[in-house]
């Protein structure tokens, strides 16, 4: 490898940022300023520097956190740390929506206006800033805004977040947003008020039968004796107890399925990843929930943290892995804190790190945030960002049990999958799997968004119909119809709302449980306003590696414009090319994101009559 | 002459293509058992000495109990595999990619790219003439090579070429994302600028014509780039004596472009800036000194 990096220098504020997180260069080769006489004699860096290139998206976080955006000194002084090339950390840059490489203000505000946002009135507070503070994009008096996918705020929609960077970067939610708060938040982010706590969310708090939810708002989130105080690490204790193999029997057996949307047996992948010969093993917990509509996660990280770390503590000692990898995608400024606090406290308590509760068994968990992309959420996209690449699904196989993260065996589980874990031990997997159906076991949490009067998460056991949950939710009085499983999900009618909320029951119903994603949607809404806002979200969030995927969700995007205002007959002709494009992405895609791009587009044409 | 590599024995796995029973190598792809069954798989992105990229996915077929379609150039044989290359559903996505690609970049030099565009009955323009197009401008920032990137299909042969798979430079890779997903320089800086070492390795393996030498580039706009007249003589490089091939590419008694043959097992089909571009020697004739 024969690197070439430029003239640019970084600032000493740059500078000071990567030092922070790399510590101080060794030698000229490695960035410093002076070059010794020993320089002159040894290479240094190189491949021992090249092995922390995972590091690069945290470097690029650092830059990015203190100087508001990335410039070519900053990168090219990164880079030579990591002994990445420069083209190569150029192109991981400029892959992520929460990096600029191009000069702006200190201070950038994301307003979502994704699905759940759009159905309470985002447009008017785009409206609002567009008039007050200037086009989105454009800087104005230390500022900048712009719109942004899915915020996973959608219980208090819309939503905005501000983020000013700085020696102490401080970032601020403002939801439900005015543009008034929005403007206030953007000018001093460190006065803006406080959140509402997690459950906030949580309308159900108190009630019987909660599982996943039980401990939010009842535990201090920075307790870890009070996370004890309720429960705590008893399933873990019962897990040392049980040996590696007998938690993976007792998962296998309570049939707990991925609840990150693919629904794959949880046991079956926790053995296949113990039994690899090949070490180190991986566990990567997947906390980028950036499905528009979805915060199920956000809410039991915030409100019930330490029951995250134990349970990634769990799948890591079943599936002999000794670190795991927290990806949380980065627009969860406080899922971040209690993350970090809870996982910094258990370590310093022996609940983490190399002799965890005194067992022999060494485990620890590094976070890394995500920066704004959707398609990190895909099982093989987020070993990439990791590992300091784009975030671009691999093909597969082969598998990640098999080659995952750094190439080696790979557990990767959604956050609402790893808390489940916890119950089945507990409780055991016979009275866990009493719950639910016969194969969709437990409870499920479900994010209830848009049009209904009580918007947040609930846990439902398995089997309870949609309509049961509206009723919680407080449906509206004109239902037009509910958007199942997210942008790849699918819509259902207000006379098909006894579908069983099962895995297999929304199959059936012809739609999908996906990620828990209810969007309800009364008759005020424009139906081909929200399919347009679902296709240029896909059109934002393919990575572009396949052909498929990248042209066929332009023109995907593009045809929704067209018939923005059209039916019948004119219609007809694009919507015969939606099912050419749309049936090719569906087959031909590398990842999931293309594969379902489709999905709600085709199926408010089939069953809602959009554009009829 | 082809070297023929010593490798262990490797075992032979049992499928069936479109019906018939056939039996490859163990570790080999569905394209390598379609090529040596006589099919004529359409590829774009797959390239004989890089690892397959499986990013254009036209070569996609049907994999018997598979959800979706798997693409033939990286998909390894296994055993008791039943493939069907020329099902309704692999022609449909052969079809729409082919539209996709021929609707947002220009094919023009895409060598077989208008006979599969007939075969497979695509019509890219039926996404309209507002359809959004890659649009980009030639950059001409050297004497050697010009990048064409309305051309590009961004296939990464390029990037792998330039990066660990060949070149070991890293000049290039790919920036942005999505639709604006482009093959760039460092900070999208000129060549000139960047760690590019003019190699041209990368132009050896663009299957589009994206990249191509100056002369090539020159003579196309100058309407007299004429492929039928030119004649290809492979040599060795006189220039060290590592003994590289060169495959020089004459018109009109010019040399207008240097290959090097990927079945040498030296070099496969690398070469340096000198064995690339360094051939104005040769044609130093009288006539044309001052």
């Amino acid at each position: 490898m024969d690197l070439r990096f430029g003239d640019s220098k970084p600032t000493d504020e740059e500078r000071a940022a990567v030092d922070a997180l790399l510590g101080p260069p060794e030698s000229a080769w490695e960035g410093a300023d002076d070059r010794t006489d020993t320089d002159l004699r040894w290479a240094r860096g190189g491949r021992e520097a090249r092995e922390r290139r995972d590091l690069l998206l945290p470097g690029l976080h650092a830059l990015n956190d203190r100087v508001g955006w990335i410039s070519e000194g900053g990168l090219d002084y990164l880079c030579r740390r990591l002994t990445v090339p420069p083209a190569e950390g150029y192109g991981v840059a400029t892959f992520y929506a929460m990096f600029a490489v191009k000069p702006r203000p200190a201070t950038v505000v994301h307003v979502c206006t994704d699905l759940a946002c759009a159905a309470r009135g985002s447009a008017q507070v785009c409206a609002e800033l567009e008039r007050d503070v200037g086009p989105a994009g454009s800087a104005g008096s230390g500022a900048v805004w712009q719109p942004s996918p899915c915020l996973g705020l959608c219980e208090r929609a819309p939503a905005a977040l501000a983020i000013r960077a700085g020696e102490a970067p401080r970032a601020a939610v403002v939801a439900p947003a005015t543009a008034e708060a929005v403007a206030d938040a953007a000018s001093a982010p460190h006065e803006a008020a406080a959140e509402p706590p997690a459950v906030a969310a949580v309308h159900q708090a108190g009630a019987d039968g909660l599982v996943l939810l039980r401990r939010v708002g009842v535990v201090d989130p920075g307790s870890l004796d009070d996370y004890r105080a309720h429960g705590g690490y008893a399933a873990l204790r019962r897990a040392f107890a049980l040996g590696p193999a007998g938690v993976i029997r007792e998962v296998t057996e309570s049939g707990l399925v991925g609840r990150g949307g693919a629904a794959f047996p949880t046991g079956r992948k926790w053995s296949a990843t113990a039994q690899q010969p090949d070490q180190p093993h991986y566990l990567v917990c997947n906390a980028d929930e950036s499905e528009p509509g979805t915060f199920k996660d956000r809410v039991l990280m915030e409100g019930d943290p330490y029951a995250l770390v134990e349970a990634m503590t769990v799948a890591g000692y079943a599936t002999g892995a000794h670190r795991g990898y927290l990806y949380l995608r980065g627009e969860y400024p406080r899922a971040l804190r209690r993350l970090r606090t809870a996982i910094d406290r258990a370590r310093a308590r022996g609940f983490l790190g190399e002799d965890v509760m005194g067992q022999g068994f060494a485990f620890d968990i590094e976070i890394r945030r995500g920066a704004g992309a959707y398609i990190c959420g895909e099982e093989t996209a987020i070993f990439n960002s990791i590992e300091g690449r784009r975030g671009e699904p691999r093909s597969k196989p082969p598998f990640p049990v098999e080659k995952g993260l750094f190439g080696k065996p790979t557990a990767v589980n959604n956050v609402e999958t790893l808390v489940n874990v916890l119950p089945i031990l507990i409780e055991g997997a016979q009275a866990y799997a009493r719950t639910g159906t016969g194969t969709s076991t437990g409870t499920k949490l479900f994010c209830v968004s848009g049009t209904v009067a009580r918007p947040g998460v609930y846990e439902l056991p398995f089997g309870a119909t949609l309509r049961e949950l509206l009723e919680l939710a407080g449906p509206p009085e004109t239902l037009r119809a509910v958007l199942l499983g997210g942008a790849a999900g699918g819509f259902v009618r207000p006379d098909e709302l006894d579908v069983p909320l099962t895995f297999e029951g929304t199959r059936a119903a012809g739609t999908t449980l996906g990620s828990g994603v209810v969007l309800v949607l009364d008759e005020g809404v424009e139906l081909p306003r929200i399919l347009l806002r679902i296709a240029e979200f896909f059109r934002d969030e393919s990575c572009g590696q396949c052909v498929p995927c990248r042209v066929g969700t332009v023109r995907q995007e593009e045809a929704l414009h067209r018939l923005k205002d059209r039916t019948g007959a004119a219609a007809a002709g694009d919507i015969a090319l939606l099912r050419e494009v749309g049936q090719a992405m569906r087959d031909a895609s590398i990842c999931g994101l293309g594969q379902t791009a489709w999905n709600a587009v085709e199926s408010a044409i089939d069953r809602l009559g959009a554009f009829k | 002459m082809t070297a023929i590599p010593l490798r262990p024995p490797r075992r032979l796995v049992d499928l069936t293509l479109d019906g018939e029973p056939v039996r490859a190598p163990e570790g080999s792809t569905l394209l390598d058992a379609c090529r040596a069954a006589g099919k004529d798989i359409p590829t774009l992105c797959q390239g004989d000495t890089l690892t397959p990229k499986n990013a254009c996915r036209v070569c996609v077929v049907e994999v018997e109990g598979a959800r979706t379609l798997a693409p033939a150039c990286s998909r390894r044989v296994e055993q008791g595999m039943e493939v069907r290359t020329d099902t309704e559903r692999a022609r449909h996505s052969r079809k729409v990619v082919l539209e996709l690609l021929a609707s947002s970049t220009d094919l023009a030099t895409t060598p077989r790219a208008a006979e599969w565009i007939e075969k497979y009955g695509a019509e890219p323009d039926r996404f309209g003439a507002d359809a959004a197009r890659v649009a980009e401008e030639p950059k001409v920032d050297n004497d050697l090579y010009v990048r064409d990137y309305d051309k590009c299909i961004l296939c990464y042969k390029c990037v792998d070429a330039c990066g660990e798979q060949w070149q070991n430079t890293f000049a290039i890779a790919v920036a942005g994302r999505g639709f604006d997903a482009r093959i760039s320089t460092e900070h999208d800086a000129p060549l000139t600028d960047s760690a590019c070492v003019y190699c041209g390795n990368c132009i050896e393996v663009c299957p589009t014509g994206a990249l191509s030498f100056k002369t090539e580039f020159d003579m196309r706009a100058a309407g007299t780039w004429d492929e039928a007249a030119q004649t290809e003589t492979t040599t060795v490089c006189a220039y060290c004596g590592v003994g590289c091939n060169l495959t020089l590419h004459v018109q009109d008694n010019e040399i207008v472009k240097v290959t090097s043959p990927h079945d040498n097992p030296v070099t496969h089909g690398n070469l340096c800036i000198k064995g690339r571009f360094g051939y104005q020697h040769v044609q130093n004739h009288a006539q044309n000194r001052d």
